[in-house]
């Protein structure tokens, strides 16, 4: 990174309103402040330190981490703010960067705009470009770019974030939702719909506590580990809104194959089972934001497992399903009952805003 | 998870699908002609699919999906009702989850928050009830909907209403009983039925004694279901072993929740609370005499229908739509005409598409494999 000059260090502005108003999005003063104290403070990077109205980068050294770049963006409106397990700052950047890392690509270098509804304390949207900054050093990216916008009471709820990523693809990678074939291995890296039960429980409209925690993480380190160990991998989703069900969906509709999964091997904390049986959701549909979907070829499928196993974030991976002859297109379920049933594709919402 | 696991063991499943299996060799079923077995209630038919029970039947054996989703069975011009009230500007209109996608003729409840208008989602009438308190100045009205099995609950939160003195809370009563509507199955001209499941839930608040009539003067077998695959796999062979043993009776198969005389306070309240609407109209079936539920007049102060002026306009259904002949069981879902491409889970034609409850979004949803593999 030569293109970025290291500045004279200079003293970051201060806020001292306790809540954000309409001058914080003014365009003056007011919004430096805001952005120096808040965001500025919180990312501290190379990169961002010009604030410049873009951030600039070497291609040289773009290229030492591969042949193609990955280009990605994530909105985040999820309701409330702060969840067990995370925030919406969290959520933001391991969002973003997950959708990078499955599609093989290192992410490097995120932006972040922010949306904040007049009111906000200054202390929420410190907490919050904390956890940012904390979330991008776990998965080694910089957050190099942003804005700030402030809307009237009503406009937004609380704070919307949007963040856009850009990542590096290994040369000789090359997964997609189309490559499945028959007897291809489907795994996932650990307990499903935590993400979803958390968030839908964290509102509280539902009267009931539990102890379930949001599994929200990124998974570039993991993937890392996968596509080293299993590099014949076809295929990586990260299994958000939708769950399971729908990503399987999507993979056999692209590749024109079945895919069947065994209830009994998909794993699913019994908290998460019991609180889905009182309110009559499926977790096959419950959103994660720290599971991947991955389909790797037969010869290659214990080195995958084992190697998900061997990082942290993937101790209680499983195969789950496997590709095999039928109707293309078509997902279906073998219950714990002993009858079959077919996993469609969720028309409409189970749930809303949970990411 | 405990006392539910239970409920779905696979190998005890495979000892009963073997019971079933000699049964019906023994019974002499021609091809032609599978015994037609109708699960009244919505939470069975989800079960079947949840499950794949359907699947692990003997092609003998067909089973019906009956009318017991109450989202599924309200008519279009009740829906226009509920979009009228909820489009004033004063109300706060609260709804269970499953009503908000019901297509009424104009749109649906989705369609009318979309629109602007205050719609909520609750998962009780005293979530609604606690929303009045709260907002003083609005009138929040309950849409009240479903079958025995929820009745009580509105009729209570009435009666709380009464005692804590809410002026700004009442209920769009849209409750409805399920056993005129078994009796209008029965008396269809079409009707192709040999038994029934019974619903466990409603059973739980009213017993067992209302479904006589059904053994005594239509001869038909019935056996009150638990809502588990075991109970219903169970519930199968119970039906089957009267049909075989030539007895026609109310049998209970979930006693463990459904008591023989139902559940005194629930009904004592619900005497309290409704008298019986003349009739009341159902999608699919028509108007059935003495179905439906209204407040009595001493709860007119709770009641939507004299508190708002409402349209009240019958829609007839839909002509291509063949919801009626899949709920008496004279056809299955998949083969009537727009199954799948003018009626889908996105834009419901027909009411039975609209709940996951709803006999063609099971089968869309979740597919009955047996139908699938049959048809390819």
């Amino acid at each position: 990174m030569n293109v970025a000059p290291r500045l004279r260090p200079r003293t970051l502005a201060q806020v001292h309103l306790p809540t954000v108003t309409l001058a914080h999005g003014g365009g003056g003063k007011a919004m430096k402040d805001l952005i120096d104290d808040v965001f500025v403070r919180a990312f501290d990077n190379a990169a961002l330190a010009p604030l410049e109205d873009q951030a600039r980068f070497d291609l040289c050294d773009l290229a030492r981490h591969g042949d193609r770049l990955a280009f990605t963006t994530d909105s985040f409106v999820v309701d409330p703010l702060i969840f067990p397990g995370g925030d919406i700052g969290k959520l933001a950047v391991c969002g973003t960067v997950n959708d990078l890392a499955v599609g093989g690509a290192r992410p490097l270098y995120l932006s972040c705009a922010a949306i904040v509804e007049e009111g906000v304390t200054i202390d929420l949207l410190r907490q919050i470009a904390g956890s940012m900054a904390s979330a991008a050093a776990e998965a080694g990216v910089e957050i190099v770019t942003g804005d700030t916008k402030v809307v009237h009471k009503g406009a937004c709820d609380k704070l919307f974030l949007t963040t856009t990523g850009i990542g590096v693809i290994r040369e000789g990678v090359n997964l997609g939702a189309h490559l499945a074939r028959e007897g291809d291995v489907v795994l996932v890296n650990g307990l499903l719909g935590d993400h979803g039960a958390a968030i839908l429980s964290a509102r509280g409209d539902m009267a009931l506590t539990t102890p379930i925690e949001s599994d929200c993480a990124p998974l570039n380190g993991l993937i890392d580990a996968l596509l080293a160990a299993a590099p014949g991998v076809r295929f990586l989703r990260d299994a958000t809104r939708g769950g399971l069900a729908t990503v399987l969906n999507e993979i056999a509709g692209a590749s024109q194959v079945a895919i069947e999964i065994e209830e009994r091997a998909t794993p699913i904390r019994e908290e998460v089972k019991a609180f889905c049986e009182i309110l009559g959701l499926d977790p096959l549909y419950l959103a994660n934001e720290g599971k991947i979907v991955v389909v790797a070829p037969p010869e290659e499928a214990e080195a995958a497992l084992a190697a998900i196993r061997a990082h942290p974030l993937g101790a209680r991976a499983a195969v789950v399903g496997r590709v095999h002859p039928g109707e293309a297109g078509r997902v279906t379920m073998r219950t714990v009952f002993g009858g079959r049933r077919i996993v469609d594709m969720l028309v409409g919402e189970q749930l809303p805003r949970i990411c | 998870m405990k006392y539910l696991d239970e409920f779905r063991d696979g190998a005890k499943a495979s000892i009963l699908v073997r019971e079933i299996e000699t049964l019906v060799a023994s019974m002499d079923i021609p091809d032609e002609k599978p015994l037609n077995i109708m699960e009244v209630c919505g939470g069975h038919t989800h079960s079947i699919f949840r499950y794949g029970v359907e699947g692990m039947l003997p092609k003998e054996i067909e089973l019906v999906h009956g009318p017991g989703c109450p989202v599924c069975v309200l008519p279009m011009g009740r829906v226009d009702d509920c979009v009228a009230i909820a489009e004033q500007k004063h109300v706060i209109f609260t709804t269970f989850g499953d009503a908000m996608r019901v297509p009424g003729s104009r749109k649906s409840l989705m369609q009318a928050k979309a629109d602007g208008a205050d719609v909520r989602m609750v998962y009780s009438p005293m979530d609604a009830l606690a929303l009045a308190r709260a907002n003083p100045t609005r009138e929040v009205v309950f849409f009240g909907l479903g079958f025995e099995t929820t009745m009580p609950s509105t009729a209570l939160t009435i009666l709380q209403a009464e005692s804590d003195v809410v002026t700004n809370f009442s209920v769009f009563c849209n409750h409805i009983t399920i056993v005129p509507t078994i009796k209008a199955i029965l008396d269809s001209p079409d009707l192709r039925l040999d038994g029934f499941l019974g619903p466990g839930h409603v059973s739980m608040v009213i017993g067992t004694a209302p479904y006589e009539f059904i053994a005594r003067f239509y001869r038909k077998p019935m056996v009150i279901a638990g809502f588990e695959p075991l109970d219903i796999l169970q519930s199968i062979w119970m039906v089957l072993r009267q049909i075989k043993e030539g007895r026609v009776e109310i049998e209970n198969q979930y006693a463990r929740v459904v008591p023989e005389d139902g559940n005194a306070p629930a009904l004592r309240a619900v005497a309290r609370v409704y008298e019986l609407r003349e009739f009341f109209e159902w999608r699919g079936l028509g108007s059935i005499d003495h179905s439906g539920v209204k407040l009595r007049d001493e709860y007119a102060r709770f009641d939507a229908e004299r508190k708002f002026a409402i349209p009240n306009v019958r829609i007839a259904d839909p002509k291509s739509c063949q919801c009626g002949e899949v709920l008496k069981g004279a056809i299955k879902p998949w083969q009537c005409k727009v199954f799948g491409s003018a009626c889908t889970p996105e834009t419901p034609l027909g009411a039975l598409m609209v709940s996951s409850e709803g006999a063609c979004a099971a089968y869309y949803q979740y597919g009955g494999v047996k139908h699938h593999e049959a048809a390819e």
